[in-house]
């Protein structure tokens, strides 16, 4: 089966500084693909080039080739919103805008261009069931999204991603800033979104890259140390650096 | 001899309190003073008559409010495209150079320029050159000229102040950067940019000078953009400099605190009811 995303020798750089060494990888489609690695090892680099989300900040640069069904984004014609729809983010920090909830939602098919009032609730309260957060909202549409709690907000966030019907979505380190309750359910909701959506989640915590996730890759100085099956890598890992950050002994 | 820290503790809060009441007790005692003998003046035919001068300060204000209300307006729907579009350029598409740094620098140093050199400025470029003789536009424009770096800076704060997190929430939906301003960063810093028009207009209602220089004295009734007018505070200031009648100028006075603390209330007002509705806080 080919692979959802594909990135080939990718190179990335901040300023003179590089960030990414060389990262060859596969991403299954309909998988979910942990990242897992200490602070500034690259992983959450590597996440934002896969929507180029990394060109939001001057004086980057990326080399390499990143695939998204065998075409590269990075090629001259690719028009950055048509990418960033197919492949959409939800963030460390709960993000929502301060607008009411049902705003939030179709944030992103306002500004593709949709206004027809029917789509567009229809569109909102499909995303906001998915996201696992229509039973906690439905009375409540018009209230500000910040007025939730942070796991509703991270929710409704996810909510906000679906409503765009992407094809992948990028978690980075989405449950950081989140209670262990809601966290779980942030979990559970990924196993769900994966029949529909390939998921890249990156995270800070080797548990639930154990517990959610079916492929896991572990970065290092800006390299990918190894990458392969969670299961596997986390029971007979094949590099002793991995081994090392797995069992704790730095990180 | 060491005093515990309980003591310095007390001083301290001691001297934080007395300046506190300091600044509150000068503030009623102005307030008070104004407006204890302003107040007696203030009537129905004070309010609706023209003034008629003389050494008495015979008459009422009537064209000074219309007059002030005509140099609000103007002034404001003048300043407030020039202000938050120079605001939106330099907290979202100007470039990190040299050039639009010392453009920054520029707005700063203008923000402190002594209102009447701009009223000299306008005197000699509206008034003068564009032939816009002493008239409600020219006296606009000058409070355009000195109210733009202020409103320019504020409105620029309060954008950069949206947060990274917010704009590429946006960016990553596929939202273009103009989307972006325009629907997360405009709305996220309106409380802030609304602050800073309010604060414009009161500057508007209290600037003497460069209104003095610019707008001529008159006491008609203005009919338009190109006629002569005198504000509340430049007819304050004629009254106090050319007439005995004090306790006229101090009843304008009282006209002026109560339309500047009526335009507070108003702002209050809305930015409570946006925060309400943008944070969900009451």
């Amino acid at each position: 089966m080919d692979p959802k995303i594909r990135t080939t020798n990718v190179d990335f750089f901040y300023g003179s500084v590089q960030a990414l060494k060389q990262v060859t990888l596969d991403i299954r489609e309909h998988h979910i693909t942990a990242l897992i690695g200490p602070s500034g090892c690259g992983k959450s680099t590597y996440l934002r080039s896969l929507n180029r989300m990394n060109e939001t900040i001057a004086g980057t640069r990326l080399v390499g080739e990143v695939l998204l069904d065998g075409e590269d984004i990075y090629s001259d014609g690719v028009d950055v919103v048509e990418l960033r729809k197919r492949v959409g983010m939800v963030f460390q920090q709960p993000n929502p805008f301060p607008k009411t909830i049902y705003e939030n939602v179709i944030f992103g098919p306002r500004v593709l261009g949709e206004t027809n009032k029917e789509r567009l609730d229809y569109l909102a309260e499909r995303s906001l069931k998915a996201a696992g957060l229509w039973e906690e909202v439905k009375d409540q549409l018009s209230k500000s999204g910040l007025a939730l709690s942070g796991g509703q907000q991270q929710r409704l966030c996810i909510a906000r991603a679906l409503s765009v019907e992407p094809e992948v979505i990028l978690m980075d380190e989405p449950c950081s800033a989140l209670d262990p309750l809601s966290t779980l359910k942030i979990e559970e909701l990924m196993q769900e979104l994966k029949k529909e959506y390939t998921i890249v989640i990156v995270t800070h915590n080797m548990q639930q890259a154990a517990r959610a996730s079916e492929w896991t890759g572990f970065f290092l100085m800006g390299e990918l140390i190894e990458y392969g099956e969670t299961s596997e890598l986390f029971s007979r890992p094949q590099e002793k650096k991995t081994e090392d950050y797995i069992t704790g002994r730095f990180g | 001899m060491r005093l515990s820290s309980r003591i310095t503790g007390r001083i301290a809060f001691g001297l934080i309190w007395a300046s506190g009441g300091v600044a509150v007790l000068a503030l009623l005692f102005i307030i008070g003073y104004v407006v204890v003998r302003g107040l007696p003046e203030i009537n129905l035919e004070f309010l609706f008559t023209l003034p008629r001068g003389g050494l008495g300060g015979e008459g009422g204000i009537s064209s000074c409010i219309v007059s002030t209300l005509w140099i609000i307006v103007v002034t404001m729907v003048l300043l407030t495209p020039l202000g938050l579009g120079a605001a939106v350029y330099l907290s979202e598409y100007a470039p990190d150079t040299r050039l639009v740094g010392f453009i920054r620098y520029g707005v700063e140093l203008l923000a402190g320029v002594p209102s009447i050199v701009f009223g000299l400025f306008g005197y000699a470029v509206f008034v003068t050159v564009l032939s816009f003789r002493f008239s409600i536009l020219s006296g606009a424009l000058t409070l355009v000229c000195l109210l733009m770096p202020y409103l320019t800076r504020t409105a620029e704060e309060a954008m950069r102040s949206v947060p990274r997190e917010q704009r590429e929430a946006a960016l990553a939906l596929g939202a273009t950067k103009w989307q972006m301003v325009a629907r997360v960063v405009i709305p996220a810093a309106m409380p802030g940019i609304l602050t800073g028009i309010i604060l414009c207009i009161g500057r508007t209602v209290s600037e003497s000078a460069p209104l003095f220089v610019t707008m001529g004295g008159s006491s008609q009734m203005p009919d338009g953009l190109m006629s002569s007018g005198r504000t509340l505070a430049v007819h304050v200031f004629y009254l106090a400099m050319e007439t005995n009648a004090l306790e006229k100028a101090l009843a304008t006075g009282t006209v002026l605190v109560v339309l500047i603390l009526l335009t507070n209330l108003f702002t209050n007002w809305i930015s409570e009811r946006l925060q309400v509705r943008m944070m969900g806080v009451s």
